[in-house]
C-alpha cells in the first residue's frame, strides 16, 4: 500500500474538509433574506448586544462542506451494516418521498382538528397495523424513540400499581443481566430499584433464579425478547404467567421484534408493554443517531393509562384527545410536546403498506435466515457461546482469540480496513469480548458471502499471528484509531478562535 | 417483494447449508402456543404506486401551511427552510448511518455534531451543548433533572407562561420520579414573584423566553436573585430564531438552556421530529443527559472528533446514568447546522429582524381590528390577543375562511379560564398580504 504524502493531506477522492468556523466568514450569507421593513422595535428591554459570532457559508461553500463531511461516513446504502441490536436495514426512499408530501410535512401540530383529519387518519392506520401485529390492544404512538418508549410502558406499569395502591410496596424491576443499558436507567429514573437476573447456561433467563426473585415487591420484568444474545426465550409464556400470579407486569424491549414481525404476536407472549422502534423494524432511516420513534404498545390492564395525546372517533371524524378533561380513560400524563414523531409515522406505515402481512412475516423469516446462515458459517473458525438456532443476529465471544495477541476491539477495527462497518462489540455483557452481528433481512446471499469470506480471512490472518493487520487497523479509514482518553480528560466540546484558545490559557 | 433480495433458491441453498429442514425450524423455540401459521389480518404487500396513491389521498385531506395565510405558532414555526438543507440530510452517508461508535468510519457525522454544538453554544450565550436531545419539552424536563442531581434537592418551580406541554412533560416526569413543583397560575401579563414560591428543598426556577404568551423578558436580575438562594435558573427557548434578535439567556446569566431548535433547517411536520437543544455552564458538563461530541486526535496525530465522558451515559452507567436517552434527534441536528452554516451570524439576525418586524405589523393589523386588545407589549414574533369571543370558535369560523389564525390558549390550557386569549405568530414566511388577509377575516368573523 502507499504512504504516499500528499501537499493537501487529501488522498485523491478522499479530502480533508476544515471546520465551519475555520472557513466561513461572518460577511458570507447563503440564503437571500428580504429587505427588513421598518417598524418601530417592540423587543423593550430584551434586544441583543452585539454580533452573532458566527460565520456563514454561501450555497456552493455549504453544500462542499457537507457533502465531503458526508464522505467520511460508512451508510447501509454503502454497505453492510452489522450491527447487533440495531436492525440497520433498507431505509425505502418511497418513505422519505411520502413524508415530504406537504399534507403530512407542512401542517401545524395546533391547527384545528377539521384541517388536519388526514393526518389523524393516518396516526389511525398506523396504530391499526402496530396493533394488528403485535396482538396488542392499545398503543401510544408519542413515544419519540426506543428509550423513551420504555419510559412510557413503564409508566404505564407504575400508573397501573398506583391505581391498585401498591405503590409504596412494589419497588423492584427485575432486570436480566444482558438488557440494554436503556432498561436499568428507565427503571431507575421512575424510583425503581433495579435487580438482576442471571442467564443460564443456554444464554436465556435463569427460569428458577427469576422465579426465587419473584415475591409481591416485585412492580415489573423488563425482558427483551428475542434477547441480546440473538435468543429466543424458550419459557417466555412461563414467566409471564409466574409474574402475573405475583401482580407483576411484563414490559417486553422491542428491540428485536424484527426477529418475529408478522409470525409471532407479543401479545400472545403475556406482553403487557413494549415498545417498537420504528427506526429499527419499520425501516425509518437511523440519521446518524435520530430521530426515531418508539410507540408502544399496552395490554387491557395497562390500556387505560395509556399517555395523551391519542386519536378515537368522534362525531364529525377522528379526534385528537389532547388533555384530561376530556378524556374518557385515565392517561398517566403526557410524554412530550404535541403529537409525537409524526415524520416517522408516515415513513413506517409507508413501509408497512409496501410489505403488506405477508411482505412482513417474509421480513422475519429472511432476517432470521441470514443471521443463521452468518452463524452456521462462522461457528467452525469463531466460538459461539450458545448453541443455535439464533434469531436475527448471530453471537460470537472472543474465546478463539485466545492466544493470537488481539481482541474484539482489534478484530473490529480491522473490518474497517476491509471496507465493513464492524458488528457490536463487547454487549451483551453476559459474553465475554461479544461480537454480535446481525445482518437484516435486505443483504443478499452474495453479501453475506462475501462478508462471512472476509470474515474467515481475518479470523485465519489472527490466528496465523498477523498481529499488525489487526493492532494498526485502520489505516485505509478516514482516520486511524482515535484519543478516546485524551477526549474524555480535558473535553474539548466547541470550537473556539485561536484568540480566545490563547487568551484562556 | 422489492427490498428483498433472496430469491426461493437462495432460501433453500442457505438452509440447506445452515442444515435446518425448512423454515419453521428455525423458528423452534417459539412455544406452540404462540405460533402463528397464517399471516395477519392486514393488507397484502403492494408497489410504490398503490402505495403512493392511499398516501396521498390521505395527505389531501390536510389544509397546508403554504397554501394559506398562516400564524400558528405556539411552539412550532413555520419558516422557509434552504432545498440545499433537505438534500443534504437525504445525503445517503448521513441519512443511514447509525449513531458514531466507530469514529474512524463516522467523522461526517461527529465533525457536524461538534459544529451543531459550537453553533448551540454561541447562540445561547452557554460555553457547552450537547450534541441534542428528542425536542424542547423533553430537553427542559431533563434540565429539570439536572438540577436536581447537581442541587440534590427535588423540587422545581416553573413559571406560569411555560407552555403548557412543556409543563405537563415536567409534571409526568416529576411526578413518576417522586420531585414536587410549584407554579403559578397562567395569565398572560403581569408581574410573576417566581422567588417567593422558592423554598429549602428548590432545585431551580424555569421560565420560557419569548414565554408561552409571546412576551420577552430580560431575566438578569432574576438569575441573580435565583442564584442567590442557591438555586438554579433554567430558560427554556422555544422559538430559536428569536436568538437572532434577543439578548442571550447565557448574558443574562443562566445556568442551564433548553430550546426547541424546529425553527432552524425542520419543517412543521404536524409536531414532530424535532431537535432539542441543550446547553449548561461548564461546570455542569458531568451532570448532563445525552451525547457530548469532542475533538481529540488520532494515532498519526490528526484532528478528528469522538463521542466522550459517555461515563454518564445510559449504555455505561445503566441505573446511574444521568438520564436514559440513547438515540437523539441527529438528522435535525444536521438540518439545523447546515440551515445555520447558511445563515451565519449576519443572515440569523436579519432572519429574526424579519420576524419581528412581520409581528409589529401583525400586531398593528389586529389590534385595529374592532374588539381585538393585544395583549403582549415586548414580543419578538409571537403574542397574544383578547377577542372578544370564545377563541377556539373564532379559529375554526378562521378556518373556514381559508386563514388559519393562531393556537387558542384553551387548546392546550383548557382550564385556565383564558378562552378568550389568542396566541398568535409572524415569521418571514408570512406576506403583508398575509396579514392584510388575516386582519378582514377576522374583521369578518367578529362582525
Amino acid at each position: 500500500m502507499s504512504e504516499k504524502q500528499t501537499f493537501t493531506g487529501n488522498r485523491g477522492l478522499q479530502l480533508e474538509e476544515a471546520l465551519i468556523f475555520e472557513i466561513g466568514s461572518f460577511e458570507n450569507c447563503g440564503v437571500d433574506l428580504e429587505d427588513v421593513p421598518q417598524v418601530e422595535s417592540r423587543l423593550g428591554d430584551c434586544a441583543a448586544q452585539g454580533d452573532i459570532d458566527l460565520p456563514g457559508l454561501s450555497e456552493p461553500e455549504a453544500m462542499r462542506h457537507f457533502v465531503r463531511l458526508s464522505q467520511k461516513n460508512h451508510a447501509i446504502d454503502a454497505g453492510l451494516y452489522p450491527l447487533g441490536s440495531c436492525t440497520m436495514k433498507h431505509n425505502p426512499r418511497l418513505n422519505e418521498k411520502m413524508a415530504r408530501l406537504p399534507g403530512f410535512a407542512d401542517i401545524h401540530p395546533l391547527q384545528p382538528q377539521s384541517t388536519v383529519q388526514g393526518a389523524l387518519e393516518l396516526m389511525d392506520s398506523l396504530a391499526h397495523w402496530l396493533k394488528t401485529l403485535t396482538g396488542m390492544p392499545e398503543v401510544a404512538l408519542s413515544p419519540k424513540a426506543g428509550a423513551h418508549g420504555e419510559l412510557c410502558g413503564m409508566m404505564a406499569i407504575r400508573a397501573a400499581i398506583e391505581a391498585k395502591g401498591e405503590l409504596a410496596t412494589r419497588t423492584r424491576v427485575l432486570v436480566p443481566e444482558s438488557a440494554h443499558g436503556t432498561n436499568p436507567a428507565t427503571a431507575a429514573l421512575l424510583g425503581f430499584k433495579v435487580d438482576g437476573i442471571p442467564a443460564d447456561a443456554s444464554g436465556r433467563v435463569d427460569l428458577a433464579a427469576f422465579k426465587e426473585k419473584l415475591g409481591d415487591d416485585v412492580a415489573a420484568i423488563m425482558l427483551t425478547n428475542p434477547n441480546t444474545c440473538g435468543l429466543f426465550e424458550r419459557d417466555i409464556i412461563e414467566i409471564a404467567d409466574a409474574l402475573h400470579e405475583a401482580g407483576g407486569y411484563f414490559y417486553c424491549d422491542g428491540a428485536n421484534f424484527n426477529a418475529i414481525v408478522g409470525r409471532v404476536r407479543p401479545g400472545d407472549l403475556g406482553v403487557d408493554a413494549m415498545h417498537i422502534n420504528l427506526h429499527k423494524t419499520f425501516s425509518t432511516p437511523h440519521g446518524g443517531g435520530g430521530p426515531g420513534s418508539g410507540p408502544t404498545v399496552l395490554s387491557e390492564r395497562l390500556a387505560p393509562f395509556a399517555p395523551l395525546p391519542y386519536v378515537e372517533k368522534g362525531e364529525d371524524g377522528l379526534r385528537l384527545v389532547e388533555n384530561n378533561g376530556d378524556a374518557a380513560h385515565n392517561p398517566f400524563g403526557r410524554m412530550v410536546a404535541f403529537h409525537g414523531q409524526m415524520g416517522m409515522y408516515v415513513r413506517a406505515l409507508s413501509y408497512m403498506m409496501s410489505h403488506g402481512a405477508d411482505g412482513l412475516r417474509q421480513v422475519a423469516e429472511d432476517a432470521v435466515l441470514n443471521a443463521n446462515y452468518i452463524l452456521a458459517s462462522l461457528k467452525d473458525v469463531m466460538s459461539a457461546p450458545f448453541e443455535g438456532p439464533c434469531m436475527h443476529e448471530a453471537l460470537f465471544d472472543d474465546g478463539w482469540m485466545k492466544d493470537t495477541g488481539i481482541d474484539t476491539l482489534d478484530f473490529a477495527k480491522a473490518m474497517i480496513d476491509e471496507g465493513y462497518h464492524p458488528m457490536t462489540m463487547y454487549f451483551p455483557l453476559v459474553v465475554h469480548g461479544a461480537m454480535l452481528i446481525e445482518p437484516t433481512e435486505t443483504e443478499s446471499k452474495a453479501a453475506l458471502d462475501l462478508f462471512i469470506a472476509t470474515m474467515r480471512d481475518l479470523v485465519r490472518g489472527a490466528k496465523e499471528g498477523e498481529v499488525e493487520r489487526f493492532k494498526n487497523a485502520p489505516e485505509l479509514a478516514p482516520r486511524r484509531r482515535l484519543d478516546e482518553t485524551l477526549a474524555a480528560r480535558s473535553p474539548v466540546l466547541r470550537w473556539q478562535s485561536p484568540e480566545a484558545k490563547q487568551a484562556a490559557e | 417483494m422489492r427490498y428483498l433480495p433472496l430469491t426461493n433458491a437462495d432460501r433453500q441453498a442457505m438452509l440447506a447449508n445452515i442444515g435446518a429442514a425448512d423454515i419453521d425450524a428455525l423458528f423452534v423455540d417459539v412455544p406452540d402456543a404462540a405460533r402463528r401459521d397464517g399471516t395477519v389480518d392486514l393488507p397484502r404487500h403492494q408497489g410504490e404506486m398503490q402505495v403512493e396513491r392511499q398516501l396521498s389521498a390521505m395527505a389531501g385531506k390536510n389544509m397546508t401551511a403554504s397554501t394559506v395565510p398562516f400564524f400558528c405558532g405556539a411552539g412550532a414555526y413555520k419558516h422557509h427552510v434552504p432545498a440545499t438543507v433537505d438534500h443534504i440530510i437525504q445525503r445517503s452517508e448521513f441519512l443511514t448511518s447509525y449513531t458514531p461508535y466507530q469514529p474512524e468510519i463516522t467523522q461526517g457525522t461527529l465533525q457536524y455534531l461538534f459544529e451543531f454544538q459550537t453553533q448551540v453554544s454561541e447562540l445561547t450565550g452557554m460555553p457547552v451543548a450537547n450534541a441534542s436531545m428528542y425536542d424542547g419539552s423533553t430537553a427542559t424536563a431533563e434540565a429539570v433533572l439536572m438540577a436536581h442531581r447537581v442541587t440534590r434537592k427535588s423540587r422545581a418551580v416553573l413559571s406560569g407562561r411555560l407552555h403548557p406541554h412543556y409543563t405537563a412533560v415536567i409534571e409526568n416526569l416529576s411526578e413518576m420520579g417522586g420531585f414536587a413543583l410549584a407554579q403559578p397560575d397562567m395569565a398572560p401579563q403581569g408581574a410573576e414573584d417566581l422567588l417567593a414560591l422558592i423554598d429549602d428543598d428548590t432545585s431551580c426556577v424555569v421560565v420560557q423566553n419569548p414565554d408561552f404568551f409571546g412576551n420577552v423578558t430580560d431575566f438578569t436580575t432574576l438569575a441573580a436573585a435565583v442564584q442567590a438562594k442557591g438555586c438554579l435558573l433554567i430558560v427554556a427557548v422555544p422559538e430559536v430564531v428569536s436568538l437572532g434578535l434577543l439578548k442571550r439567556p447565557g448574558d443574562m446569566g443562566a445556568d442551564i438552556v433548553t430550546g426547541e431548535g424546529q425553527s432552524i433547517g425542520g419543517g412543521l411536520n404536524f409536531g414532530g421530529p424535532y431537535v432539542g437543544l441543550f446547553a449548561a455552564r461548564d461546570k455542569y458538563i458531568r451532570q448532563m443527559p445525552g451525547r457530548l461530541c469532542g475533538e481529540t486526535v488520532d494515532a498519526d496525530g490528526q484532528r478528528g472528533f469522538v463521542l466522550t465522558l459517555s461515563t454518564r451515559e445510559q449504555h455505561i452507567r445503566r441505573d446511574k446514568a444521568t438520564s436514559n436517552i440513547c438515540t437523539n434527534s441527529g438528522l435535525c441536528s444536521l438540518a439545523f447546522t447546515a440551515h445555520m452554516t447558511l445563515l451565519g451570524g449576519k443572515g440569523m439576525r436579519q432572519l429574526a429582524e424579519l420576524n419581528h418586524a412581520r409581528a409589529v405589523q401583525l400586531a398593528d393589523a389586529l389590534g385595529a381590528v374592532k374588539g381585538v386588545e393585544v395583549l403582549t407589549p415586548a414580543f419578538f414574533n409571537e403574542f397574544s390577543v383578547k377577542l372578544p369571543a370564545n377563541a377556539a370558535q373564532i379559529v375554526d369560523a378562521l378556518a373556514d375562511k381559508g386563514v388559519l389564525g393562531g393556537v387558542p390558549v384553551s387548546r392546550l390550557a383548557p382550564h385556565a379560564g383564558l378562552d378568550d386569549v389568542l396566541v398568535v405568530a409572524a415569521t418571514e414566511a408570512n406576506t403583508e398580504n398575509d396579514v392584510a388577509a388575516f386582519a378582514a377575516a377576522l374583521t369578518e368573523v367578529l362582525s
